[in-house]
């Protein structure tokens, strides 16, 4: 069942269009995770959803109601704003009772949600302190707080943990993957720019780009079977390389030659017409280890960051560019010194034209 | 009724009045004329959304319109007109008023205030402010400084007339000049030409306390760093004042400096309590009130005069206020 | 920067002292009109009030009834103590004092010092000592007073008859009360009008906003003068006239623009997500107003508040223009400027109190709220 309903929705401001025909549904209980790099729609298609931004075109159905243009309180969604948005001047108790009292609810039921909801985020001792006596973490789950006591079909995420400092932020989504999980029922929808947030929160990540949606898929999907080189370089990092390599073999497997004469096998099946084809090989750092024989690439290695539990190289292909690979351990000695990297074929990713030929 | 009472009345009507307006005209939108339900809510709230601003502005409007904008052509149209009001004369009233020497008087000590007020005010302003940044009784100072600004015009003058009085007994000038062996006391608000600059600067005296508070937050939002910079690259407390501070904040300088300019435009108070225009001293706005009730076709014309005088500064505020709102 | 090596005191301290030197260059005026209003109006001409704590010499005249005369000797004699005489025992409460110089004429008041003895023009003598005991005497009987002129050196007297005389007999009162009822409603109506507006101007989506914004800071600047003619006028037209309503009316006009401004400007600094999430939270637009906007807006309300205070409260022009002349509607600006300066010009005394009845509440208001009315500046001017 589609509690969100996306239908060729599109935004524009005058004449510049800043989204167009996002078609995306939504399930009841699914957390959804909005990323993208900034400035590619995602916090406007958010705002969209709440009632926030109008919407040029298209049509946004929640619990298969047509909504666009229902004012926000009426869509049965809750939001929680990047800088919290808590009322300044009113108590944490106020704060989350102010949506009720708006819709006119009893006093009873107002305490009774107010109750319940500072219970469950640990609020209750702070229910008669004003937002400026809290900490940022104490904050964020007043913001919280003040979603759930509406008790909303869906939850609405804009970069919620982006004015935390580091420490806070995980414990903070820890939380936050936590009550997602008590409350299995309700629909979530966040927009971070933060990939590890999206990774670890998110039961589908959408990924927008270019004004559209470049790729809808759970996580791992995401990184395993990116489906073009924006996602796949967006998602992961240090980047995926990408080397410019042409088709020499087809069938299950497919053997591409690269522009250093190295050939590799990659488990991505083409068909004959490919032969000859223009494609970019696709290799995450992570998926390289140091080759005995000639390897994928080889070149020196120019500079090593060594982060403890793993280093990276940067190698310097002769007449190519730079090569990043991430090898478990330290490797500080490999410095200066000339390597060839290797990739498991199952490991490649085939390219061609932006968009990956595992999607054909 | 007595007018305290007459007062307390006109308190309770119009602020229950306004409160009326506003929630009655807003219930009205949101039940009877566009409700956000039923089969065109959507609709309906579009088109509340585009009535409501005007519900709340109608009442501003209305009273912008009727006692400002209005007036600016009232004031015009009465100005080609004569003393009685029914003759039109065109521009009689305005070539009467170059021929005249009063106004020939007042447009001078008015230029003079122009260029001495706002920039002495200026200046002491920036002065205090930067004098009594960091200083442990800074805010004391500052608040003394800044007091005159609660003193009316009237007050303010009757304030100097004890200082510029023409007795050694009276007169705080006249004491001190006593002091160094003087032997008639002399009257500094009847000297020619010089007795302008006494009344302005009793407007200095006003108004330096606004620019120091105004230049006192800017200073102190300079970013600390560029100073400490300044410092290591060896510069002088002065030099880090003239070339490191004032042109951070010169937007801020521009900004007291048009307001100051904006005020003495308007202030006729000083001149009038001080010498009521006599010995040479009248400005417009005081020269303008020499003929309120006896000539309002000139005291129009000279009101004009002065509205001519405001609107190039005027259109560079707009201009810059639009710019803002990019 | 406090801890920054090598700098030196000797800068400090001449800050220090600059600082001092404005502080009472700025300050000594109001101190003299202060100090003059609680002196008595005869020392006020004597000495200046910077001399205030200082005993004051003045100069007597007193009249020695020839009824008090005995005969002694040859000729009559009237003994007694200058300093006992009703006329001036307000000056010396206990007949305690001391005379430093007498006189027979007018001309010369401090002709003899004390303990000498002065040729009396009618023929005899007069000599006053240095406790005010005289002695006069004379070859025949007086037939008329005889005029004692003395100085003597008399404490420094506090006191608050100026502003007595000030309230009761020039109608002060009358006028503070004129001025309390100008303005007050003409800094209240105003508020509530601007405040819907400026949260229009801020925060609603229309066409023509931009419009508007433009022409509320373009108003801000319009000279007052203009306005005076057309609006008596037209106050004479609708029945208004020169009264209270059409005072409070102008004043509601001409605050306008600056509270708009003010107010617009600080709301519009408000966060949007505030805004954004009450409206989530299901409130309508004047709900937002009441409930979010007016609280928080409530430094800038008050700024705009003590603003508009003193301006009407400080006000001449418009309390001219507007207001009937009588004294029944004098304001205390009025009353001073229009009345008092002229009849009593050269009552130092009186003029200082008056002076400082109107200054006293702009002053109190001005202390106890300085930190909102500099924040209400600071809105309006930095941006």
């Amino acid at each position: 069942m589609a509690e969100v309903k996306l239908t060729g929705v599109a935004k524009a401001y005058g004449d510049t269009q800043v989204l167009s025909d996002i078609d995306l549904e939504i399930a009841t209980g699914e957390l959804v995770v909005f990323v993208g790099p900034s400035g590619c729609g995602k916090s406007t298609l958010l705002r969209m959803i709440a009632g926030l931004e109008q919407i040029t075109a298209g049509r946004l159905e929640i619990d298969r109601q047509v909504v666009n243009d229902i004012p926000p309180a009426q869509r049965g969604i809750a939001m929680v704003f990047q800088s919290y948005a808590l009322y300044p001047h009113m108590t944490v108790r106020d704060n989350m009772a102010f949506a009720l009292k708006i819709a006119g609810r009893s006093r009873a039921q107002i305490d009774a949600a107010v109750e319940r909801a500072a219970k469950t985020l640990q609020l209750d001792r702070l229910l008669d302190r004003l937002p400026k006596q809290l900490s940022g973490g104490q904050r964020q789950r007043v913001a919280i707080g003040r979603a759930i006591v509406r008790d909303p079909k869906v939850y609405l995420f804009d970069e919620p943990l982006s004015n935390l400092d580091a420490a806070l932020r995980v414990a903070t989504r820890i939380e936050i993957a936590q009550l997602k999980e008590s409350m299995p029922d309700s629909t979530m929808i966040y927009v971070t720019h933060d990939q590890v947030e999206a990774m670890t929160l998110a039961s589908r990540i959408v990924v927008l780009a270019g004004g559209g949606i470049a790729q809808v898929g759970a996580p791992l999907d995401l990184y395993q079977r990116p489906r073009t080189e924006f996602v796949a370089q967006f998602i992961g990092s240090p980047a995926m390389n990408l080397l410019p390599a042409e088709v020499v073999e087809t069938g299950a497997r497919t053997r591409v030659r690269l522009a250093s004469g190295a050939e590799a096998v990659a488990a991505i099946p083409t068909r004959d017409g490919d032969r000859g084809m223009a494609v970019n090989l696709g290799v995450r750092p992570e998926d390289m280890d140091l080759a005995e024989g000639a390897g994928l690439v080889s070149g020196r290695v120019a500079l090593t960051e060594a982060l403890g539990e793993l280093t990276v190289l940067h190698v310097a292909q002769s007449g190519g560019a730079e090569v990043l690979a991430k090898l478990p351990g330290v490797h500080s000695e490999l410095r200066g010194q000339t390597v060839s990297l290797g990739a498991a074929p199952e490991r490649l990713h085939l390219f061609h034209d932006g968009r990956s030929l595992l999607y054909r | 009724m007595p007018p305290i009472l007459q007062g307390l009345f006109t308190i309770l009507v119009g602020v229950t009045g306004c409160v009326a307006y506003f929630w009655l005209s807003n219930l009205l939108l949101d039940r009877v004329i566009c409700p956000p339900h039923g089969p065109h809510a959507g609709r309906n709230i579009t088109r509340a959304n585009l009535i409501r601003p005007w519900l709340f502005l109608f009442p501003a409007l209305v009273v912008l319109g009727l006692y400002l904008a209005y007036p600016v052509v009232g004031s015009f149209v009465r100005s080609l007109h004569d003393r009685s009001g029914t003759e039109f004369i065109g521009l009689g009233n305005y070539a009467d008023l170059i021929a005249s020497g009063g106004f020939r008087v007042a447009v001078r000590n008015n230029i003079l205030w122009l260029l001495v007020v706002p920039a002495a005010a200026t200046a002491f302003g920036l002065l205090a402010a930067q004098l009594t940044d960091r200083l442990s009784w800074g805010n004391v100072a500052k608040s003394l400084i800044f007091m005159p600004m609660a003193i009316s015009f009237v007050g303010a003058s009757l304030i100097w007339r004890f200082v510029y009085d023409n007795s050694f007994d009276i007169g705080l000038i006249n004491a001190v000049r006593g002091a160094f062996g003087a032997e008639r006391a002399i009257d500094v608000i009847q000297i020619p030409f010089w007795n302008n600059f006494f009344i302005m600067f009793i407007m200095v005296w006003i108004q330096t306390g606004f620019a120091m508070v105004i230049l006192s937050a800017a200073l102190r939002g300079i970013p600390e760093e560029t100073v400490e910079a300044a410092i290591m690259d060896g510069a002088s407390p002065t030099q880090i004042f003239f070339r490191i501070k004032v042109p951070q904040i010169m937007g801020t300088i521009v900004v007291v400096w048009t307001t100051i300019t904006f005020l003495v435009l308007k202030v006729f108070d000083i001149v009038y309590t001080m010498t009521g225009g006599n010995f040479g001293t009248h400005i417009l706005p005081s020269y303008m009130m020499s003929f309120m009730f006896r000539d309002d076709g000139r005291a129009t014309a000279v009101a004009f005069v002065i509205m001519i005088l405001v609107l190039p500064v005027m259109i560079w505020n707009i201009r810059q206020a639009r710019r803002e709102m990019r | 920067m406090h801890s920054i090596a090598g700098r030196k005191s000797g800068l400090q301290w001449a800050v220090h002292l600059s600082v001092v030197a404005l502080v009472l260059l700025w300050l000594i005026p109001t101190l003299g009109l202060l100090v003059s209003s609680v002196r008595d109006r005869d020392q006020i001409a004597e000495t200046g009030w910077w001399l205030a704590p200082l005993p004051v010499e003045m100069t007597f005249r007193i009249r020695a009834a020839p009824d008090d005369a005995r005969a002694s000797g040859d000729g009559f004699v009237i003994a007694g103590n200058v300093l006992d005489d009703p006329a001036q025992a307000r000056w010396f409460p206990d007949g305690a004092g001391t005379v430093t110089a007498f006189g027979t004429r007018g001309a010369a008041p401090t002709e003899h010092a004390p303990g000498d003895t002065a040729e009396l023009r009618t023929g005899g003598t007069l000599s006053v000592a240095r406790d005010g005991a005289f002695t006069i005497t004379a070859p025949d009987a007086l037939t008329r007073p005889v005029s004692i002129f003395f100085e003597a050196r008399v404490p420094p007297r506090v006191t608050l008859d100026n502003y007595a005389t000030v309230l009761t007999s020039d109608g002060m009162d009358r006028a503070f009360l004129n001025t309390l009822t100008v303005a007050v409603p003409a800094t209240v109506i105003p508020i509530l009008i601007a405040a819907f507006a400026a949260y229009a101007l801020a925060w609603m989506d229309f066409r023509g906003r931009g419009v508007l914004i433009a022409a509320v800071v373009g108003l801000l600047v319009v000279p007052l003068q203009l306005a005076l003619v057309p609006l008596l006028n037209l106050h004479n037209a609708v029945g208004i006239g020169q009264s209270f309503l059409g005072i409070w009316l102008a004043h509601t006009g001409f605050g306008m623009p600056l509270a708009i401004y003010l107010l617009r400007n600080y709301m519009v600094g408000l966060p949007r997500d505030i805004i954004e999430s009450a409206r989530v939270d299901g409130a309508t637009d004047f709900q937002i107003f009441t409930r979010i906007i007016l609280p928080l807006s409530f430094p800038a309300l008050a700024a705009f508040a003590i603003f508009q205070f003193l301006w009407v409260w400080n006000d001449l022009l418009v309390a001219k223009v507007f207001l009937p002349s009588g004294s029944d509607a004098q304001v205390m600006t009025v009353k001073i400027a229009d009345d008092l300066i002229g009849s009593r010009g050269g009552d130092w005394g009186i003029l200082a109190a008056a002076a400082f009845v109107s200054i006293a509440v702009p002053l109190v208001v001005f202390f106890t709220l300085q930190r909102y009315l500099v924040r209400g500046l600071l809105a309006g001017s930095v941006k």
